[in-house]
């Protein structure tokens, strides 16, 4: 009744090839998108901003990165915490060696190394395929989270190997460490996600991301229709990485402040982010969120309102915690494989029909 | 059906509890209790959660409250997770009607993030005896404790008890004394200590590194067989010292000359060895065991009217002991505030000011219930450590308890406070912060 996309004529190749072609689908885009922009920075505080949505805006940053990869690719990874660390490390020894360096900058310059390291990382894959490529990448994630631990140039000789992050200012705000207002860090995580997820959108749309998905299909049929693997392999690895260490570096400077690199960036870390996006929806960008969302939110939500709501002892709450998310991944894996992006997808169909389903 | 009067009931359940909790307006103090209850850290955390919970649920029993405030405890269960003890943090600071007083989140990690953030929001943290050995320095650190005493002070007075086992500090040259810690911020605390104590002293230094959670030791166990180090030293929590202890008791390293830090001394750590962790040495502050008059009122006043957590029989654990202590002194502390600010509505900044003036004398611990448990304790503005004193305690296996063998032993200033004011003003310099006048 409400989405219905008759009358709705496509006349010129633009309005063709738009991102949300629907009106309706636009629409709830654009004003998601406001009250996000407009309306929440002025409610936010403390806990909404450390606990809920920076985690989840991170995070969802890092799925995009590692969904590119693995759900638009098909290449599996599992050094997604090895290479939030280099994102994280690379912020750390940026903004310390030059602090007048933009935090901008910072953060798209750990981005970069992250997506150099992340390539080197990605020439493997070209021999290898599937489960074996996962442990490969297992690899890179247990070396870049021992380096940074071993070498004290990385940790700028931290006795405690902890970094910590200085506060910094952009345009004379301050965005990092504790005194940063939260609507602040808030909207410039905010800002950077929203770039990020319409650049991965069109990425995937164009002919790069066509030929990722060629070779994720099936690798010699498009190698036959022309793609070269080695680039497609590698400019995927580069792009996945560079999302992931941004998302590394605004995890770090942003959200945690001070970080320690096994804690931090260990191998839960890897399977947070696959989890994410395997419960998301491999290869969508609107899964990344939904699934960066059930993760990070969901045990805060079922823990919010069993100990606040019912009452319930604290300790009890979190043994029913880790037991139904437990049970929530697998009704969810079950009741639709491929993740909430599909229902969604499926919610979509059914109110063309509504209210007359066939 | 079914599915939707389940969903009613939960949903009436919820905001009938919503209402409830707003209904309360008389003042309370709050206290919050990072927890960790689940877990690889859960059989170290439960004992100090049940300790601090007890000592104040007593209080409520039995006082009603602090000079006539009841306490308002709130738990947050952290899983000794650094993520999770921001979120928890967060939750509970602002906590209504007083914010959060104090914050104890027994978790160096946790401690970490949490002392930039306390510092700004004006919330006194105290890491008893854990957390960042720096915030000794109260004129770097206003908001942050950290007596009795530090991770330094006890890497000092480890070096100064195996010297006076070896018979004298010179002895200690050419010895090999090795170090099995957690690798975190925590485990990595007292390295820069030994590693200034070796090369006073003349020792040679082995630091051996364990990954959380700590399960897997085999590899550090062999190292050990093969170099054959004359004294180890640990530095490790949750289910690593166990892992630890069993796998010395296998290799027959002489359990006497193997020696925990304080949070790798309790019950919890030697019980699964059996007889093979006999003679095991370990830091301590306070006495172990539940024969303190305190230990009394909390049966009758927790116990007997069903408010407790945990088991009776595990009362006077040490770690339970250890929760009930730092209870002692955040309750004293605001005590304290409550004088200093002649209020009974007392606010986080009014206990900053009674943590500082804390003076734990023999004789008012005497007064609480807890005579000869521990040494008394004061607090000033520019030393936030106290009296920095550690005494060594044992493990008997056939009687199953620990007992203190020493006397308190003073730190070594000549190695501690120069790297204290090092560490404190490095992060001055980093944050901004002027040392404020004391």
């Amino acid at each position: 009744m409400f989405y219905r996309e008759a009358g709705q004529f496509k006349d010129n190749y633009a309005s063709d090839q738009a991102l949300f072609p629907i009106a309706q689908d636009r629409w709830f885009v654009m004003i998601v998108m406001g009250i996000a922009f407009v309306i929440v920075p002025f409610y936010i505080d403390d806990y909404w901003t450390n606990a809920i949505m920076l985690p989840f805006l991170i995070y969802a940053l890092a799925a995009i990165g590692l969904n590119l990869l693995t759900g638009y690719c098909g290449q599996v990874s599992l050094g997604t915490g090895g290479f939030m660390a280099v994102g994280a490390f690379s912020t750390f020894k940026l903004t310390t060696a030059f602090p007048e360096l933009n935090f901008i900058i910072v953060v798209l310059l750990s981005g970069a190394i992250t997506a150099s390291v992340g390539v080197v990382f990605g020439i493997p894959s070209l021999r290898i395929k599937g489960f074996y490529l996962a442990v490969a990448t297992l690899a890179a994630q247990f070396f870049l989270v021992w380096m940074f631990n071993k070498f004290g140039w990385f940790l700028n000789y931290n006795p405690t190997g902890q970094i910590h992050m200085p506060p910094r200012e952009i345009f004379g705000v301050l965005i990092t460490g504790p005194r940063a207002a939260p609507e602040v860090k808030y909207l410039f995580v905010l800002i950077f996600v929203s770039l990020c997820a319409l650049a991965a959108k069109n990425i995937v749309r164009g002919r790069v991301g066509r030929s990722w998905m060629a070779i994720r299909d099936m690798d010699i049929a498009a190698e036959l229709i022309g793609i070269r693997p080695l680039e497609a392999k590698l400019t995927a690895f580069a792009v996945s990485s560079f999302y992931v260490g941004m998302a590394g570096s605004l995890y770090f400077g942003i959200w945690l402040g001070a970080a320690e690199p096994i804690e931090a960036f260990g191998i839960e870390q890897s399977f947070l982010v696959l989890f994410m996006i395997i419960i998301g929806g491999l290869g969508s960008i609107l899964g990344s969120f939904l699934g960066a969302a059930f993760i990070t939110l969901m045990p805060i939500l079922m823990k919010n309102f069993m100990v606040d709501g019912l009452g319930l002892a604290v300790v009890t709450a979190k043994h029913i915690e880790i037991t139904m998310l437990g049970v929530l991944i697998l009704f969810f894996l079950i009741v639709e494989p491929h993740g909430f992006a599909r229902l969604w997808q499926i919610a979509k169909e059914k109110l063309r029909l509504w209210p007359f389903p066939h | 059906m079914m599915f939707k009067r389940i969903v009613g009931t939960l949903v009436a359940g919820a905001l009938a509890a919503v209402f409830t909790v707003s209904t309360a307006t008389a003042y309370e103090l709050v206290m919050p209790s990072l927890d960790y209850r689940t877990g690889p850290y859960a059989p170290n955390g439960i004992p100090f959660a049940n300790g601090y919970h007890d000592y104040l649920m007593m209080l409520n029993g039995r006082d009603g409250g602090i000079e006539g405030v009841p306490i308002k405890l709130v738990q947050c269960e952290t899983a000794y997770n650094t993520k999770q003890g921001v979120e928890c943090y967060e939750k509970v600071k602002d906590t209504a009607p007083s914010r959060s007083l104090i914050v104890q989140p027994l978790s160096t990690g946790i401690t970490y993030q949490i002392i930039p953030k306390a510092s700004v929001d004006e919330i006194p943290v105290h890491s008893m005896g854990y957390g960042r050995t720096s915030a000794a320095n109260g004129k770097v650190f206003p908001w942050i404790f950290n007596f009795p005493a530090t991770y330094w002070d006890q890497a000092a007075v480890f070096v100064k008890y195996i010297g006076e086992r070896e018979g004298g500090m010179e002895n200690l040259k050419g010895k090999k004394i090795a170090l099995v810690y957690h690798n975190s911020a925590y485990g990595k605390e007292p390295i820069r200590t030994l590693e200034k104590a070796a090369e006073k002293f003349g020792f040679e230094f082995m630091p051996l590194a364990v990954d959380h959670p700590g399960q897997e030791q085999k590899a550090t166990w062999l190292q050990i067989r093969k170099e054959k180090p004359d004294w180890v030293m640990m530095w490790g929590w949750g289910v690593m010292n166990q892992v630890a202890i069993k796998e010395a008791a296998s290799i027959r390293y002489p359990m006497d000359h193997f020696l925990g830090v304080w949070w790798s001394g309790s019950e919890n750590d030697v019980l699964p060895a059996g007889d093979g962790a006999d003679g095991y040495l370990s830091g301590a502050f306070h006495a172990p065991g539940d024969t303190f008059p305190v230990h009394d009122d909390i049966k009758k006043h927790v116990y007997d009217t069903d408010k407790a957590l945990g088991e009776r029989d595990r009362i006077g654990e040490v770690l339970y002991n250890r929760g009930l202590i730092a209870a002692v002194y955040a309750t004293e502390a605001i005590r304290n505030a409550m004088k200093i600010h002649n209020t009974k509505e007392v606010t986080p900044t009014m206990v900053r000011d009674g943590m500082e003036a804390l003076d734990l004398t023999e004789d008012r611990l005497k007064e609480l219930g807890l005579p000869d448990f521990t040494i008394p304790v004061k607090v000033t503005c520019d030393n936030h450590a106290g009296p920095r004193k550690v005494a060594i305690q044992r493990w008997d296996a056939k009687a199953k308890k620990w007992s203190m063998i020493t006397d308190f032993y003073d730190t070594m200033n000549d190695i501690v406070d120069p790297l204290i004011e090092e560490d404190s003003s490095a992060y001055a310099k980093e944050n901004n912060i002027t040392p404020r006048d004391c």
